[in-house]
Order: structure tokens, then C-alpha cells, then sequence
């Protein structure tokens, strides 16, 4: 846990209205701050504590988190949400099975609670490179119906990498849909499998919003990735607004950083009527 | 206090604008500010063909600011006029609209197309939404190897000529103008000779920001637009240096406004009214916010309306309108 910071914010509005998925936007460096993007945050959980709470888990890689990490109780944050599309949950009681990265695996948790409470079956699978960036393996013990830790050195858990011990878990689990939170790599190998097996997949692009948004609220489009609406054709859309969970089979992910030439307003783009990104 | 804001025939409600590019399509915004409360509301650059844009990473920070180079996406003139114009219209929002075009020929096209729109025509009735056309002249000039409509003043007057031809007369033309010049007076001059009722200054200064990770350059395009409190002082030695030359050419002043302060320093510098663009991505709630503040910085100055403190800074310093406090006798200080 050392390799990640866990912060708590006292903000009802934000806690009334989040639905698991949903990110926060925080401003960094305070009020005459030289840093002008907003870091984008997975929510933890929510609690009705003092009006209603917000959690978030972040690593301290910048001088903007580095300022956020340095906050002390009582300090004033400007933060922004719930903002983007929560996960879908399915109508009916189903076996989930919940894939998180590192970090990335603290968006999941307020999907557990949600999906326990509508009596679906919950599995954790928790990857990480090594053991201390493993997050939440005690909570996906105690909630999950089954948890299963793998790191690349073993150091916690099975050894070895997600892509390869994945189809195991999702037929042991008899998982009828995946979702997953967390670096780009691991949602793109998770949307693999599920949809080779076809299974519904969800994910949400923790590592992609942080590292690519400015703005968290649609006006600026700079966290734009390639994906396939229902009409078939390939739109940029943007991971905070259309995001940041999006279907894992539409996201043209051997494309991303790029503009498929296919896309609408790409070079070889079809000429059809431009309809509102799915 | 008296806000409002003469440009052209035009005559907006406050001289709050939001900058090109800054406020999506106005949905995005809404939420946070009342887009009926703003001096009217900008849209992204709106070219004749739908563009996906440049591919990510296109907005990278840096000190005090953004650096971006997106590429100009957006939906096309006709989604444009199909889907966001007729929402802005109904937000009663007064709108400027920003063209594009990589040629001449362009720019003349997506303006007759726009002047046949239906919220320009109400708008020549002097009721509408459109409160401005502003012409984006930093977009690459096809016929001259990629080089801005902007860098030079035949260029750049041939596209405010092209536009202004097309676009009644009661509403305003502005030229947004870029700072990567020699000498941008010679420029502004050239629109306004060629008919802009106004101009917009500045468009984003040209940079670039290295990934510490990668060291390779931050954007997918190498080199961008700077943005925000960084480049401040060159929008206001633009707006000083235009205002001057020409003083009685509407200027929309912008660059790093995020106070009311900041926006009363683009007012003494000669504009008329000014945008509000990279603050929107960090704060979109902020347009009223700076609304009030530049009250309160004007009312604490003894000046009765934005409109007069409009080149303020161009007079000869006189003695202060208010009178300094007393100095301190010597008593007091030791």
C-alpha cells in the first residue's frame, strides 16, 4: 500500500450522485497554481459520513499528485464530479468477474458493493507488476466471492501475467461479464479474451484519462481514442465524456495515439451523415 | 454596473467572451456556468468537412499553461449548423462562430453557407443568436506550403475580404490574429483595411514541451499552441501595440485571463472586451466569477463602466484618481 495514496474528501453532492465508475477531477498547486490540467481520479467508494464522503486512490508520480499527496486534513480541495459514464450493471443476477491494474483496481470496489446488493456473484482478479503495488487484496478477500492476486514476480499471489491465467479464472468463475479498471495494456488483453469468449466487457481507461485529459468535463478533447459505434463506424470520442467506461470490443485498441484513417473525419473516412458519438 | 459592450453593429451584454475552442460545444459548459450570462460564447473552428483531429497526446501542461496542438477536429459545417448551432441559439447565448479553411476559396465557401443559415438570418433582423463571425487566420494556407493565413498581411486581409463578403454587414467580422509575427500591427491593419469590424487577439503562441519520460517531443504534433497565464504579457503587449496603431478597431483581448484583474489589464491595454479560454478547462465556472471581480476592480478605481477603462493605459500618466494615502511621518516609522 506504500506505493499509492488513499484520500478522503468531505463532499455530499459529489457522494449523492456517484455511481461506480464515475471519476473526480481534482485541481492541483491551489489557488494560483502554475499547473492547469485536472488530475482525473477513480472513486474509491462513497460513504454518508458527514453528509456524504468521497474516497480516491492515487500514486504520487508528478509534482501535481506530489501537491495533492501533501494535503493535511482539514484542507480545502477543488474537485469536480462525478463526472463521466458509470459502469452498466446487468438486470439480471450474473457472475461478475471485476479485473483491476495496480491502482486502477480502486474503481472497482464501489461496483462490488453495488453488484452484491443485486445479488450478482463477484470475482476480483488484482495484477500488478510486483506485490506492493497490488491495491485493495484485503477488501477483494472480505467482499469478493473469490480473489485472486497475480503479480509478474509472484511476490503476492499466483506469478504471472494477466493475459495467460485470465481464461482460467473466467471458467472457473463462469463469469457471464468481465469488467476491468485500470492501465491500458491490461483493459486491451482483458477485451481480448472476453470478447474471443464472448463475453461482455466493460472497462474503465484509469490509466488513459489521467495521463491524456486537461479539462475532465468534455470541453477540451484532448483524451479522445478511436471507437466503434453502433453504426459500425469509428468515431474519436472522448474517454471523460463518452468514458471512461467504455464497451471493451469497440475500442479500437491496436489504434490508440493514432486517428484510424477509417474514422469519421480521418483521412479515408466514409461519407456518411455525422450522428452524436455513441 | 453599466456592462455593456459595443462591437460593430453588435452590442453584447457584458465584455465576457469565451475563447475559441474553450467551451466544447456549449453542453459541456453549461453545467458549471450560464451560458445566457456570458457576452456571448465562441465555438470550436468549424471547417467545411468533418476532422478527427490529431491523434493523442495533444494537450501537454507547461508552466502557467497548456500546450496544445489538436488539429483542428469538429464535426463539419453541417453537423455544425444541423446540431450545435441551433442549441446555442436556443441557450440564448449570443454566439460567434469561428471559421477555417485551408484556402481562400474555403473560408469564402463556409461563410456564404453559414450567412444562409437560418439563425444568421434572424440574427440580420437583430434579434438572433450569431453575435460575430471570427475568422481562425492561423490556420495552414494551402496554397502557400502550409504557412498561416496570419503571417502575412495580403493573406490574411484576402480571407477577412472573402468572409466579409459573404456575411451581413450588421454582423461583426473579427480576425483572430496570432503573435508569432514580426509585426502584427502591419497585420491587424491589413484586416481592418479589408473590412474585419474587429479583432480577436491572440491565437496561441507556438511552442513545444519535451515528455521528461520519453524525451521525445510531449504532442503527437511536435510542436503546438501555448496557452494560458504564460502568455499573458505577449497578448498584452498585441493588444497594446494594436490598440495603438489602431485606436478605434474593437478589440476582443485574451490570453491567461483567470481574474477580473487579468481581464481589466486587457481593457486599459485597448480592448473592448476579452476572452476567457484555457481558465475554462481548469475552472469552467469561472466567467461570472471574473465578471465580478472586474466590477469590483473597476468600482475600487473610481471607473464607472468597463467601456472607459478601454485604453486606459495609452494616456499619459496623469495624477492617480485616487489620492494616495499619507505619508507616514517620520515618527511613525521609527
Amino acid at each position: 500500500m506504500a506505493a499509492y495514496h488513499a484520500m478522503t474528501v468531505v463532499a455530499p453532492a459529489v457522494a449523492e450522485r456517484f455511481r461506480p465508475g464515475q471519476f473526480v477531477a481534482v485541481a492541483v498547486g491551489g489557488e494560483h497554481t502554475s499547473l492547469l490540467a485536472r488530475r482525473c481520479l477513480p472513486v474509491y467508494e462513497v460513504k454518508s459520513d458527514y453528509g456524504g464522503t468521497v474516497e480516491f486512490v492515487f500514486e504520487a508520480d508528478d509534482p501535481g499528485s506530489r501537491w495533492l499527496a501533501s494535503r493535511r486534513s482539514r484542507d480545502a480541495l477543488d474537485l469536480i464530479g462525478p463526472l463521466g459514464r458509470p459502469f452498466p450493471l446487468p438486470r439480471d443476477p450474473a457472475s461478475c468477474l471485476l479485473v483491476g491494474g495496480a491502482h486502477g483496481s480502486s474503481g472497482l470496489f464501489a461496483l462490488a458493493d453495488t453488484l452484491r446488493q443485486r445479488d450478482c456473484k463477484v470475482h476480483f482478479v488484482l495484477a500488478a507488476p510486483h506485490a506492493h503495488q497490488v491495491y485493495g487484496a484485503l477488501s477483494a478477500q472480505r467482499i469478493g466471492d473469490s480473489s485472486t492476486v497475480i503479480t509478474r514476480d509472484g511476490s503476492l499471489g499466483v506469478a504471472g501475467m494477466v493475459p495467460d491465467l485470465l481464461p482460467g479464472i473466467i471458467d472457473q468463475t463462469e463469469a457471464d461479464v468481465v469488467y476491468a479498471a485500470g492501465p491500458t495494456s491490461l483493459l486491451s488483453a482483458v477485451s481480448g479474451i472476453a470478447s474471443a469468449l464472448g463475453i461482455p466487457c466493460q472497462v474503465s481507461l484509469g490509466e488513459l484519462l489521467s495521463r491524456t485529459a486537461a479539462c475532465g468535463i468534455g470541453v477540451c478533447a484532448s483524451c479522445v481514442l478511436p471507437v466503434v459505434g453502433d453504426d459500425g463506424h469509428t468515431r474519436m470520442v472522448r474517454a471523460c465524456a463518452e468514458g471512461p467506461v467504455l464497451r471493451g470490443e469497440r475500442v479500437r485498441w491496436g489504434d490508440l495515439g493514432t486517428i484510424p484513417l477509417d474514422a469519421l473525419g480521418g483521412p479515408r473516412a466514409p461519407q456518411t451523415p455525422l450522428e452524436a458519438a455513441p | 454596473m453599466n456592462l455593456t459592450t459595443p462591437i460593430g453593429a453588435v452590442t453584447l451584454a457584458n465584455p465576457l467572451v469565451t475563447a475559441s475552442g474553450c467551451g466544447g460545444t456549449g453542453r459541456e459548459l453549461a453545467p458549471y456556468t450560464d451560458l445566457s450570462r456570458l457576452g456571448a460564447f465562441t465555438t470550436a473552428t468549424v471547417m467545411a468537412r468533418p476532422r478527427a483531429g490529431r491523434p493523442t497526446p495533444r494537450i501537454a501542461e507547461t508552466p502557467s499553461g497548456l500546450l496544445n496542438a489538436m488539429g483542428l477536429p469538429g464535426p463539419g459545417l453541417e453537423a455544425f449548423l444541423a446540431r450545435e448551432l441551433p442549441w446555442l441559439a436556443a441557450q440564448d447565448v449570443p454566439t460567434v462562430v469561428s471559421v477555417g479553411g485551408n484556402t481562400v476559396q474555403e473560408f469564402a465557401e463556409i461563410a456564404t453557407r453559414l450567412a444562409a443559415a437560418p439563425a444568421f438570418r434572424v440574427a440580420a433582423g437583430g434579434t438572433g443568436a450569431v453575435a460575430g463571425v471570427e475568422v481562425n487566420v492561423a490556420c495552414p494556407n494551402a496554397e502557400d506550403r502550409g504557412r498561416m493565413f496570419a503571417a502575412a498581411p495580403a493573406a490574411a486581409a484576402e480571407v477577412v475580404r472573402a468572409v466579409r463578403g459573404a456575411i451581413h454587414r450588421d454582423i461583426p467580422v473579427l480576425a483572430k490574429l496570432s503573435p508569432d509575427v514580426t509585426d502584427i500591427a502591419t497585420i491587424a491593419l491589413a484586416c481592418a483595411d479589408a473590412g474585419a469590424t474587429g479583432l480577436s487577439l491572440i491565437n496561441t503562441v507556438s511552442g513545444l514541451a519535451i515528455d521528461p519520460a520519453t524525451l521525445r517531443p510531449a504532442l503527437s504534433g511536435v510542436s503546438g499552441g501555448l496557452s494560458g497565464p504564460a502568455v499573458r504579457p505577449v497578448a498584452l503587449r498585441c493588444v497594446f501595440q494594436v490598440h495603438a496603431a489602431i485606436p478605434d478597431l474593437p478589440i476582443v483581448g485574451g490570453g491567461g485571463i483567470a481574474t477580473g484583474s487579468d481581464a481589466l489589464e486587457f481593457l486599459v491595454a485597448g480592448a473592448t472586451a476579452f476572452s476567457v479560454g484555457t481558465t475554462l478547462l481548469h475552472d469552467p465556472s469561472a466567467p461570472q466569477r471574473i465578471l465580478r471581480e472586474l466590477e469590483e476592480a473597476l468600482a475600487a478605481r473610481g471607473v464607472a463602466r468597463p467601456a472607459d477603462a478601454v485604453g486606459m493605459a495609452h494616456r499619459p500618466a496623469s495624477p492617480p484618481r485616487i489620492a494616495p494615502p499619507p505619508r507616514p511621518r517620520i515618527e511613525e516609522l521609527t
